[in-house]
C-alpha cells in the first residue's frame, strides 16, 4: 500500500488512486461537518447557512455577534459555569477511585475478576436512557435529584469505565519485577505505589481523566433527567437551543467546544507518545 | 495525602452548594419569551418589594407532572411555585400533588372589590389552579404563499389543492384529532362524542391521513415559527403568542388564522409538601403575581389574554413595539368568532388509548 | 536438601511451612486487590446498578391497586367474571369503604390513572366517584355507585380491577409487546394500536443500517491507516479521533445545519443547478437524517477496533500469496480479509450496542420515522407518566444490549476494549 511499485499495471495504478480518493472522501465526511460550523459561527445574520456576503468573503458578512451573545447571555453563562463546576469534580472522583480499582484488577489473583469487570464497565454499555431513568427515580427518592451532588455522582459513575480501561491498558505493559524490587528493598506498599507504580501509569491516569472529563462535559441525557435549573450544563442548553429556541449562538458554542476537543486530543496524543517512550515501546 | 484532602474539600463544596439558601424561591415555568414576560411583570417587582427573596427560574414546566410525582415519592419537594397548563393542574390536584387554594383567602380581590372567585369566574377549573393567561393553539400562514385568497377557515389546513405545501402540526393527537373531525363534517358539539368511539378515532386519523405526507410534526412551540420563517411550511399550528412575536416583532410575512382556535389556560400551582415557611412565601408570591394589575402587565410583553375579567380593560400597549395589545389577544371578539373548547375530562380518560393509536398511525 | 527421602515440609526461614506461607501471601494479595477494587465497586453498585435494578422492578410492581382498594380486591376474589354478572352488593360496600379512605389521601385518582392504562375511562370513573363518595348514604351501595357513574355497571371495569388486583403484574410487559390479557387469554392488541414491536423492529433495522454503513466507510480507512507509514497514519488518525472527541451535540447540530432544506447541502446543490429551488431534498427529520448523523457519530467506534486488529496482520502472508500467483483481489479476499474478521466483529458489535440505545440524535434529527425505542421510553417517563411501561420497555432493551455485550466479551474480551 505504501507506495506504488514501479512495475504496477495500469489497473493497479487506477485502483491505487481510486482507493485513495475513496478514503479522502470518507475523511472529508468525518471532518467536514465539524469544520463547517466554524465559519458559520461568524455569520453576522441569524441564519444557519452561508450568506452571499460570506461566500464573497465580504467582511460585512462576518461578525462576532454569536460569540458576544454567548459571553453576555445569562443562560449561556450559567450553563458554562455549571459545566465547569460539575465536570472537574466528577473527573476527580472517577479518576481517583477508578485508578485504585484498575490497580487492584491488574493483580494476578482477583476472585470473580470477570464478573467485577462486567459490573464496572456497565455504565459505558447500558443505554443512557435506561441509566438516566434509573438514576432519576432512585436519586429522587434519596433527595439527590436536582442537586449538584447528584449530577456529580452520576457523571462520575459514567466516567469510571474509561478510567479503568485506560489505566488497565498502561498496566498491561507494566513490569511487575519493579514493584517486587522495591518491596525487596524494604519499601512498604504505599511507598512502592507512589514512588514506582504511579509515575509509570501517570499517562494512563491522565488520559483516563480526560475521558472522564469529556464524558461529563458532553453528557446530556442523564443531566436532562437528573438536574434542575441549577445544574443546567452547556450540552443541556444546546439541546434546548436546538429543539426550542433555535438560535445561532449554538454555532459559536459548538466552535468553542471543538477547540476544547482539539486541545484535549493534542494532550492525549502527547501523553500516548510519552508513555510509549517511557515503557520502551518505541513507535516503529 | 493531598488527594484525599482535595476530594474531601470537593465533596464538602458539593454539599455546601446543594443546600439552597433560605430565601431562594424556585419558580418553574416554560422558558423563552414566556418566562421573560413573567420575569418582567411578576418576578422583578416582587423581588423589588421583597429584597430578601431571590427567585430562581427553572424551565421544567414540560416535565412538571413527572418531576413533581418523583419529588412527592421522595418526600423532597424542591420547587416553590410551578407554572402548568390547566390539564396538568387538574391531574396534579387529583393526585394530591398540589395545594388546594382558597380564592377568597389566598387571592387578591379586584380593585373594584369583586371577589377573586368572581373575577376569575369559570376559569378556576381546579381547586388547586390559579389561572394566569388564556392562550390558544391556532394557525399561522405565509401570506406570500397562499395566492390571492388567504385562508379564513380551519379546513384550509386539509385543502392541499388550494393551499399546496407543507403544514406543521403538533406531534400529539390533542387538537389535531378535533380539527380533523370538524373538517370531516362532524358538528362542533358532537366532536368528543364521535372521538370517544373507535370509528371516530379511525375517521379522524383517516382525515389526517389525507395530508400526512405534507405534515412536519413539531414537539416544541418554537418550531412552527422557525419553519414559517424559513419558508419550510405554508401554515402551521402553534401557540398564538409565538405567532405574535413572529409577525409583529420579527416582521415576517405571516398572518393569523384564528378560525377554530383551541382555548386553553395556563397558570400556577403550589406543590404539596412544602414546609410552612416556604408555603407561606409561595402563597404571598401568588397573591401578588395574580392580582389585577400584574396580570394586565404581563400582556405588555406577550400576547396572551389575562385570566381576570378586571385585567382586560387595563391591557395597554406592547412595552417595546408600542402597539395596542388588545386586538392581538385570542379572546378579542374579532379573533374569537369561532373557537373550540378543549375537553379536559375527555382527554384525561382517552389520552393513553388514543395516543397509542396516534403514535402507531404516525410510525407507519 | 541432601536427605532425598525426607518428607518434612519445606520451611521458610521463620519456620513456617512454605506452602502455608505462600497461601497466606496469596490470601493477602487477594485481599489487597479486593480492597483496592472495593471503593469503586461499592460506588458503582450504589450510584448505578442499584438505581437501574430499582427502576426495572417497576415493570412488574403493581401494589397500587391492592394498597388502595384492599377490601374490594378481597371481595372480588370469589367473583367470577365469566358468569357475565356484576359483583354483588358486598363488593360495592367494600369499594365504598376503600374509596372513603382513599379519597382523604387522594390516592383514588392515582389508581384511576393506573387502571386507565388498561382500560380507557378508568381515570374519570375514579375521579367522578371520588367526588360523590362523601355524599353517599349508608346501604344500597350498588345503586348509588351506578348512579354516580354508569360505568360501575360495566363488567369490563370490574374485570380489569380484579385482574390487576395482584401485587405483581405481567401487564406492562404484555403491553410492551403489543399484547393484552382481556380475560380470555393473552392476545395481540388490535392492529391500529400495535407500536412497540414495530418500534423495536425499526430500532434494529436502523441500527443494522448504521452498523453496515459504518463498516463500509470504516474498513477502507482502517485498511489505509494500518498499511501506510506510521508517521502518516498518526497524522491521519487525528482526523478520526477529532470527531470521536467532539461533543455529540456539536456533531448533531452540525448535521442539522447541513441537512436542512434551507441548509448548506441543499443550498450548494441549488447553486450548482443539480436540483431546483423547489426540489430541495428532504434529508432531515426522517430515517435518512438519523442514519447519516449516527453513522458519522459512530464511525470512529468502528475504525479504532478494526485498525488495532489490522495492525497485527503481518504483510508477509499477502506477499506470499502474491508470490504464488494470486492477484491483488484474491490475495486480499482470501488472505487479508479473513484475518481482519475479528476486528469487524468487535467494531460491528460495539457500534450496534451503542446505536440501539441512542436517544439524543434521533430525537433531534429523526422526525417521526427515524426515532428509536429509547425515544418512546423517554416519552413514557416524562410525558405519559406510564413508568411501568417505560420500565418494561427498558428491560427489553437492556436484555438485548446484555446479550450483545456477552457476545462481545466472548469474541473480544472486555479487557481488550481500546480507546484512542
Amino acid at each position: 500500500m505504501a507506495a506504488l511499485p514501479p512495475y504496477a499495471s495500469p489497473a493497479q495504478r487506477t485502483w491505487h488512486y481510486t482507493f485513495r480518493i475513496i478514503c479522502g472522501l470518507i475523511f472529508f465526511f468525518l471532518i467536514f461537518p465539524i469544520m463547517v460550523i466554524v465559519p458559520l459561527s461568524f455569520n453576522s445574520l441569524p441564519f444557519f447557512t452561508f450568506t452571499p456576503e460570506m461566500l464573497r468573503l465580504d467582511p460585512a458578512g462576518y461578525s462576532l455577534i454569536n460569540y458576544k451573545d454567548f459571553f453576555t447571555n445569562p443562560d449561556w453563562n450559567n450553563a458554562l459555569r455549571n459545566s465547569v463546576t460539575i465536570a472537574p469534580v466528577a473527573t476527580l472522583l472517577a479518576t481517583s477511585i477508578g485508578t485504585l480499582a484498575a490497580i487492584g484488577l491488574s493483580q494476578s489473583h482477583v476472585p470473580f475478576r470477570s464478573a467485577i469487570m462486567a459490573i464496572l464497565i456497565s455504565p459505558m454499555i447500558v443505554p443512557l436512557i435506561i441509566s438516566a431513568a434509573g438514576m432519576y427515580f432512585f436519586y429522587s427518592r434519596i433527595g439527590l435529584q436536582g442537586t449538584y451532588l447528584g449530577v456529580v455522582l452520576a457523571h462520575a459513575a459514567l466516567g469510571t469505565p474509561f478510567v479503568i480501561i485506560t489505566v488497565t491498558a498502561t498496566l498491561v505493559g507494566f513490569d511487575r519485577s519493579l514493584t517486587r524490587a522495591a518491596a525487596s528493598m524494604g519499601a512498604n506498599p504505599v511507598t512502592t505505589f507512589f514512588k514506582v507504580q504511579l509515575p509509570l501509569i501517570v499517562p494512563g491516569v491522565i488520559s483516563g481523566a480526560l475521558f472522564a472529563f469529556i464524558t461529563s462535559f458532553d453528557e446530556v441525557v442523564v443531566v436532562l433527567f437528573l438536574g434542575s435549573a441549577g445544574q443546567k450544563t452547556l450540552p443541556w442548553q444546546m439541546f434546548t437551543g436546538l429543539r426550542e429556541q433555535i438560535s445561532p449562538t449554538i454555532l459559536a458554542v459548538a466552535t468553542l467546544m471543538v477547540a476544547i476537543s482539539i486541545a484535549l486530543l493534542t494532550t492525549l496524543e502527547f501523553l500516548r507518545r510519552r508513555s510509549e517512550r517511557l515503557r520502551g515501546l518505541t513507535p516503529a | 495525602m493531598k488527594i484525599k484532602s482535595v476530594v474531601l474539600a470537593a465533596v464538602g463544596l458539593a454539599f455546601a452548594s446543594s443546600v439552597s439558601f433560605a430565601d431562594d424561591m424556585t419558580i418553574v415555568s416554560w422558558g423563552g419569551a414566556y418566562s421573560s414576560s413573567q420575569n418582567n411583570a411578576y418576578h422583578k417587582p416582587y423581588m423589588a418589594k421583597n429584597p430578601d427573596v431571590n427567585i430562581i427560574n427553572d424551565e421544567s414546566s414540560a416535565e412538571a407532572v413527572a418531576k413533581l410525582r418523583a419529588m412527592n415519592e421522595a418526600g423532597n419537594v424542591t420547587w416553590d411555585v410551578v407554572d402548568v397548563v390547566a390539564s396538568d393542574a387538574i391531574r396534579l390536584c387529583d393526585e394530591g400533588l398540589a395545594e388546594v387554594i382558597d380564592p377568597t383567602k389566598d387571592l387578591a380581590a379586584a380593585p373594584d372589590g369583586t371577589s377573586a372567585a368572581d373575577d376569575f369566574g369559570e376559569l378556576l377549573v381546579s381547586e388547586c389552579f390559579i389561572p394566569q393567561i388564556v392562550y390558544s393553539t391556532t394557525f399561522g400562514y405565509r401570506t406570500d404563499k397562499v395566492g390571492d385568497t388567504p385562508p379564513t377557515d380551519i379546513c384550509a389546513v386539509f385543502d392541499l389543492e388550494k393551499y399546496p405545501g407543507k403544514r406543521s402540526l403538533e406531534k400529539r393527537p390533542i387538537n389535531n384529532m378535533e380539527w380533523a373531525l370538524l373538517c370531516d363534517g362532524v358538528a362542533k358539539d358532537k366532536v368528543y362524542d364521535v372521538l370517544g368511539t373507535d370509528a371516530g378515532v379511525k375517521q379522524a386519523l383517516a382525515k389526517l391521513g389525507t395530508i400526512k405526507d405534507s405534515v412536519v410534526w413539531w414537539s416544541a412551540g418554537a418550531e412552527t415559527p422557525q419553519l414559517l420563517a424559513d419558508g419550510e411550511v405554508v401554515m402551521g399550528s402553534t401557540y398564538n403568542g409565538r405567532l405574535f412575536a413572529l409577525i409583529e416583532e420579527q416582521k415576517q410575512p405571516v398572518a393569523m388564522l384564528w378560525d377554530a382556535q383551541v382555548f386553553d389556560l395556563d397558570g400556577w400551582i403550589i406543590p404539596k409538601g412544602l414546609p410552612a415557611d416556604r408555603l407561606a412565601r409561595a402563597k404571598d408570591y401568588i397573591m401578588f403575581a395574580t392580582d389585577t394589575q400584574r396580570l394586565a402587565d404581563q400582556a405588555k410583553y406577550i400576547s396572551y389574554g389575562p385570566a381576570r375579567a378586571s385585567s382586560a380593560p387595563l391591557v395597554g400597549k406592547h412595552e417595546a413595539l408600542g402597539i395596542e395589545m388588545a386586538p392581538h389577544m385570542p379572546t378579542d371578539p374579532n379573533n374569537a368568532k369561532n373557537t373550540f373548547l378543549y375537553n379536559y375530562e375527555f382527554w384525561a380518560d382517552n389520552r393513553d388509548d388514543i395516543d397509542a393509536k396516534f403514535q402507531a398511525w404516525l410510525g407507519k | 536438601m541432601s536427605d532425598a527421602g525426607s518428607n518434612a515440609p519445606v520451611l521458610t526461614n521463620d519456620g513456617v511451612p512454605l506452602k502455608v506461607s505462600l497461601q497466606r501471601a496469596l490470601r493477602r494479595e487477594k485481599l489487597r486487590a479486593f480492597l483496592l477494587i472495593a471503593p469503586l465497586l461499592i460506588f458503582i453498585l450504589i450510584t448505578f446498578v442499584l438505581p437501574i435494578a430499582d427502576m426495572l422492578f417497576r415493570s412488574v410492581e403493581n401494589g397500587i391497586v391492592a394498597d388502595t382498594i384492599p377490601q374490594t380486591i378481597k371481595s372480588l376474589s370469589d367473583w367470577d367474571p365469566s358468569t357475565g354478572e356484576l359483583p354483588g352488593e358486598p363488593t360495592y360496600a367494600a369499594l365504598h369503604a376503600d374509596l372513603s379512605v382513599a379519597v382523604k389521601s387522594k390516592t383514588h385518582t392515582r389508581l384511576g390513572s393506573r387502571l386507565n392504562y388498561e382500560i380507557s375511562g378508568a381515570s374519570s370513573l375514579f375521579r367522578k366517584t371520588g367526588r360523590r363518595i362523601k355524599k353517599m348514604d349508608e346501604g344500597n351501595y350498588k345503586e348509588q355507585f351506578l348512579k354516580a357513574d354508569k360505568k360501575w355497571g360495566d363488567i369490563a371495569y370490574w374485570r380489569v380491577i380484579r385482574q390487576f388486583g395482584a401485587r405483581y403484574t405481567a401487564g406492562y410487559f404484555l403491553n410492551a409487546v403489543d399484547a393484552e390479557n382481556t380475560g380470555d387469554g393473552v392476545q395481540f392488541r388490535p392492529e391500529d394500536e400495535q407500536i412497540y414491536l414495530f418500534l423495536f423492529g425499526r430500532t434494529m433495522f436502523l441500527s443494522v443500517s448504521i452498523t453496515v454503513s459504518c463498516l463500509l466507510l470504516g474498513y477502507p480507512i482502517a485498511f489505509l491507516l494500518a498499511n501506510i507509514k506510521v508517521r502518516t497514519s498518526n497524522l491521519l488518525m487525528i482526523l478520526v479521533l477529532l470527531p470521536f472527541w467532539t461533543s455529540l451535540l456539536v456533531r448533531t447540530s452540525a448535521w442539522k445545519v447541513l441537512l436542512q432544506q434551507q441548509g448548506v447541502i441543499n443550498d450548494f446543490l441549488v447553486w450548482t443547478g443539480l436540483i431546483s429551488d423547489a426540489g430541495r431534498l428532504v434529508m432531515i427529520n426522517n430515517q435518512t437524517g438519523t442514519i447519516i448523523a449516527m453513522t458519522h457519530i459512530l464511525l470512529p467506534f468502528m475504525i479504532l477496533p478494526l485498525f488495532s486488529v489490522m495492525k497485527t496482520i503481518s504483510p508477509s502472508y499477502v506477499r506470499a500469496a502474491k508470490s504464488m500467483g494470486a492477484n491483488d483481489w484474491t490475495a486480499f479476499w482470501r488472505i487479508y480479509f479473513p484475518q481482519s474478521i475479528p476486528g469487524i466483529g468487535a467494531g460491528a458489535i460495539l457500534v450496534f450496542i451503542l446505536s440501539i440505545g441512542f436517544y439524543i440524535t434521533p430525537e433531534l434529527v429523526g422526525g417521526t420515522s427515524g426515532i428509536f425505542i429509547s425515544n418512546r421510553i423517554a416519552y413514557h417517563i416524562s410525558s405519559s407518566l406510564n413508568w411501568g411501561l417505560a420500565a418494561a420497555l427498558g428491560v427489553m432493551l437492556l436484555a438485548m444490549v446484555m446479550v450483545l455485550f456477552y457476545v462481545y466479551d466472548k469474541i473480544v474480551g472486555i479487557d481488550n476494549v481500546k480507546l484512542g
